[in-house]
Order: C-alpha cells, then structure tokens, then sequence
C-alpha cells in the first residue's frame, strides 16, 4: 500500500498528496500524522491537495477529521492549493468542509499558521500583544 | 447509439481508484469540460464507493454515448447486495447507514445530467448516471 510522506519543516509539518489515494491510503495518513504531531510537538499542518484532481467525500470527511485531531493536538491545520474545479465541485456536493481553514498555496498557508499561532500566543500574554502593532505594515 | 464500453469489478478499495481513472479518460476523450470532468469523475468515485461498501461488490461500466446532438458518458453502477428499501430516505442529504456524510448518493445525484436507480430488496441496485457535453 502506498504511504503519503509527512515531512517536517520548522515548526510545521508538510503534506504533499500526490496519488490518487485509496481510502486505506487517507485512513492511514490521519494515523501517521496524529502521531507525528505529537513526535515533533508540532504546532501547524499544510496539507497541500494540488496535484488532487478531485476531492469526494470520503477525502473530504478524512481532511475535516484530520483537522479536528489535529486541534485537538494542539496543531492547525491547514488545507492548501485547492483547484478551481475541485472547489465547486465540492461545494456542489454538499461538502464545505467546515472547521477547516484554507490558503491558496503552501507559503500563504505557511502565513496563516504563523499568524494564528502569534495571536494564540498574544492572548495567553497581555503585555506582549501591547507591542505588536494593530496593523501590520504591508 | 453505444460504441466502446468498457467494464470494472468492483472489489476492492483500488477498484475505486481504477473507475475514477477510467472515467477520467474517456472524460478527456469526449471533450468534457474540466469542471465537468471532475464533477463526474467526483460523482463516479462516490457511485464506485457505494457499490463496494453497500452492494458488497459489483460492476461497473463505462460508454461513450451520442444521442445526435451531443456526446457522452454513461456510467452503470451494478450490485447484487441488499437494495435500497427506502430510496426517497437514501437520497436526502445526511442520510447515511454506513457511518459516511450520507452525501454520496445525493450528492452525485447534483453532479451529473440524468441519474437513474433501480434497486428491489433482496436483489440489488442499478444507478445509470450520464454527463453531456455542453
């Protein structure tokens, strides 16, 4: 059976999907990646989905969970470099995988992460987020 | 009107993969649309699923269609398993008895042109599905 590789970079750990998964392949890949997660100490997950021609509900359902553990885990997840027709496809579907949050692409997903995990850290320290600036300078 | 059908076992989890990959193909080579493309390979795989986890098994078969106008591709989803008892129930969104989202069928229902089923008790299911070209 195929594996899908999980590799860590920094603080993150990065998901390329590049096969056609079975659903024992997506089954698997949640396994792997909740007990990475804990491995590592991760804070973030990218999974990227580019190079997946279409997204049914059953890899759907596997991102949402894997979302949700992750959470659990104390990691984010992001699901990134969805294609267009996968995006209306899904949403015809009946899928709008609540509780996941998407970038366009892997560096914009990398951002978000870090900007989730700036302000979760802003919030347990007052004083901290008194330095940071309102608005960030573009 | 039907010229080169092609036909897959379904038996396994890779099976699945096998129809999405075929359909893509002959999606390709009727001029599908990508959108289109994926909503019926998106709609196939989900069909193909059911057949495995609810028929237990079955076939499926694949044909470019004409009807004179317009080209196309009608997908035949065959089980021998339990049948659908309550079919207007299986097609409601969330409806599930397998633990899913209970969007396969309903949802691929959205996803192509004309969506047929036949299912008897006892006896097994039949979903014709087409997508035409536009």
């Amino acid at each position: 059976m195929d594996r899908v590789p999980i590799l860590k970079i920094g603080d993150i750990l990065l998901v390329s999907i590049q096969i056609d998964m079975e659903d024992q392949v997506a089954l698997q890949l949640q396994e792997d990646l909740a007990e990475r997660i804990v491995a590592t100490g991760s804070h973030g997950v990218i999974i990227d989905i580019s190079a997946l021609d279409i997204v049914d509900s059953f890899v759907g359902r596997t991102l949402a969970t894997i979302a949700s553990i992750s959470r659990v885990l104390d990691a984010e997840t992001v699901v990134v470099g969805m294609r267009p027709a996968v995006a209306i496809t899904l949403v015809e579907l009946g899928l709008s995988l609540p509780g996941i949050r998407t970038a366009l692409n892997v560096e914009l997903g990398m951002e978000l992460l870090a900007r989730t995990r700036t302000e979760a850290e802003g919030d347990s320290d007052p004083e901290e987020e008194a330095e940071t600036p309102a608005v960030p300078a573009s | 009107m039907n010229h080169r059908s092609e036909r897959i076992e379904v038996a396994s989890d890779q099976d699945v993969v096998r129809v999405r990959q075929l359909v893509r193909t002959v999606a390709v080579a009727v001029k599908l649309s990508l959108v289109d493309q994926t909503k019926l390979v998106t709609a196939a795989s989900e069909l193909a699923r059911n057949t495995l986890v609810y028929g237990g098994g079955g076939s499926v078969e694949i044909s470019r269609v004409d009807n004179g106008r317009r080209q196309g591709i009608r997908i035949v989803f065959a089980d021998r398993g339990p049948g659908i008892a309550d079919l207007e129930l299986a097609l409601t969104d969330g409806y599930t008895t397998g633990g899913g989202l209970g969007l396969g069928l309903s949802g691929a229902r959205r996803l192509v042109d004309e969506f047929d089923i036949e299912t008897a008790v006892g006896q097994g299911t039949s979903i014709t599905v087409t997508k035409w070209c536009r």
